[in-house]
């Protein structure tokens, strides 16, 4: 027969649950009361009805929908190589600054150097120099804007992903690389069946919220003359000057988002519930 | 025949010198015990013995080779070299079985199937046959020590070290690990051990060596050494062992 529980844990359980719908209600009524002020203070302001017609205007947005999708189309392929070519970049750099010894000193410094200089530099001015500098050299064939605003993206992004792999791989415990060295294992060996695998599961959060990143960041390459999502809604908006094409591209980019965001959130949500049970991996 | 072999090691760490010109010979399926305090340089000797500290100067030998020259591929070596750790340091990330497979897969480049077959039957061995799918968190202490002990042997390697293995154990776990190693010895495996286990020193080692900062102070057969110590640093040292 199993456990009855006794009066005195029949009438906590009780108070918890009362508790529990008064919470719910209170952040219900809360959320209401504040929406409902946002909502009358916007629409009591001046200039109220112009920026619905400029900015929520169904008509256009219907209009510029298919220009600015086929842009987006654009982005997610400018995004999968960007995010590939980040990936293995990132990799590399991350390997050369792990390097010991004096052997390896200008690798690491290269490596030092390079994620110093592209961690500080703003995305749009290496947008620039790559896009239009780099050209201006003529030992490349003329490639596509959209082909140099990849490369600066990557560039970019692989300085910063490099130091979260850096970080995940110092983060695993010296004893591993001792224990894997102990078996014979090489450096390479050790780093790719050992120390890798275990940074992967620490960084995966950081890395997918770079991913996020970037995925609004794809849109910069529009600055170069890709006619991208943000460049299509520039074209439609330079029309009739009306914004809403923006908000649509907006709100694309914020669907191609959300996958990203809520798979961060899950895995993020399962490594503290692991670690939470005494897990270590 | 000599196994392992240390002529005058020294080894420091900046100003510290923690193996000050020790010598030392371990014979084929000789079971050589390191006692001492901690700090005595019990596991630096360990681990330049498998090159994974560096040594100032001195020679070690492996079967006769100077493993000290920097001509010498240190991966092979440690590849010849079985070590187990305090902390067992299995990996988290991959199940018992990959745990053990690994080194004879990557390093010895034995194809998967025989290198599972052979590490089945080295689980079935210490009754872990039945844990080979799950992964080392899933495991007491006890039992993850006796499964990094088989990773050390899986490749049949021609020298174990064992650094301290029972030290990070809750004492009812600590027998069935030492059980393992006596069977070990059994089988004939040549093992140097730094514990703290001195009743299991006098019982399964052959050969018990004393250090104290950095240098041997005495050595000989187990019992003997323990019953009867010869030097003052000795008796001092094992009788503040048996009043804690």
């Amino acid at each position: 027969m199993p456990h009855q529980p006794s009066e005195l844990e029949l009438e906590r359980r009780a108070f918890r649950k009362r508790q529990g719908y008064r919470s719910v209600l209170v952040s219900l009524v809360s959320t209401v009361v504040f929406a409902a002020v946002v909502v009358l203070a916007l629409r009591a302001a001046p200039g109220w009805p112009r920026v619905v017609h400029s900015f929520f205007d169904l008509d256009a947005a219907r209009r510029s929908f298919p220009v600015v999708l086929s842009g987006l189309w654009l982005n997610v392929r400018v995004l999968v190589v960007a995010a590939v070519g980040t990936l293995l970049l990132s990799l590399v750099v991350a390997t050369l600054r792990t390097l010991r010894g004096p052997v390896f000193f200008p690798l690491r410094a290269l490596a030092a150097g390079y994620t110093d200089l592209f961690r500080g530099m703003p995305l749009i001015i290496v947008l620039y120099l790559v896009g239009f500098g780099v050209p201006g050299l003529r030992i490349f064939p003329r490639l596509d804007a959209s082909v140099w605003g990849t490369i600066a993206l990557v560039l970019v992004y692989s300085a910063y992903v490099a130091e979260v792999w850096r970080a995940g791989i110092e983060s695993v415990h010296p004893s591993q690389r001792l224990a894997a060295r102990g078996l014979g294992l090489t450096h390479g060996q050790t780093l790719r069946r050992v120390v890798l695998p275990q940074a992967v599961r620490k960084v995966a959060p950081a890395l997918l919220n770079d991913l996020v990143a970037m995925q609004k960041d794809v849109g910069l390459i529009s600055v170069l003359g890709a006619i991208d999502a943000v460049r299509a809604a520039q074209i439609e908006t330079s029309r009739d000057f009306n914004f809403t094409p923006y908000v649509v591209a907006g709100l694309l980019f914020v669907l191609l988002a959300l996958p990203v965001i809520r798979l961060t959130d899950w895995y993020t949500a399962r490594l503290r519930r692991r670690e939470q049970a005494g897990a270590i991996v | 025949m000599t196994v392992l072999s240390l002529r005058g090691v020294w080894c420091a760490f900046g100003d510290h010198e923690v193996l000050r010109g020790v010598d030392l010979d371990v014979e084929r399926h000789e079971v050589v015990a390191l006692i001492g305090a901690s700090g005595s340089g019990k596991s630096t000797l360990l681990r330049t013995a498998s090159l994974l500290e560096h040594v100032d100067d001195g020679q070690i030998l492996l079967g006769g080779e100077d493993i000290t020259d920097p001509r010498v591929d240190a991966d092979a070596v440690r590849a010849r070299i079985g070590t187990v750790f305090q902390s067992y340091n299995l990996f988290p990330h991959l199940s018992v079985l990959d745990n053990v497979t690994l080194a004879a897969r990557v390093v010895h480049r034995v194809p998967r199937r025989d290198a599972e077959a052979r590490a089945l039957s080295l689980l079935e061995g210490i009754g872990l046959a039945g844990k080979a799918r799950a992964y080392p968190d899933t495991l007491s202490g006890g039992q993850q020590q006796r499964v990094a002990i088989v990773r050390a042997i899986a490749t049949d390697p021609e020298l174990l070290l064992l650094d301290e293995i029972t030290s990070a154990l809750d004492p009812e776990l600590v027998g069935e690990v030492l059980d393992l190693v006596r069977s070990l010895k059994e089988n004939g495996s040549t093992i140097v051990m730094a514990t703290h286990e001195m009743a299991f020193a006098r019982d399964v080692a052959d050969r018990v060596v004393f250090l104290d900062q950095g240098g041997i102070v005495e050595q000989g057969p187990a019992r003997e050494l323990l019953a009867a110590p010869r030097e003052a640093r000795t008796r001092e040292f094992l009788a503040r062992f048996r009043s804690s």
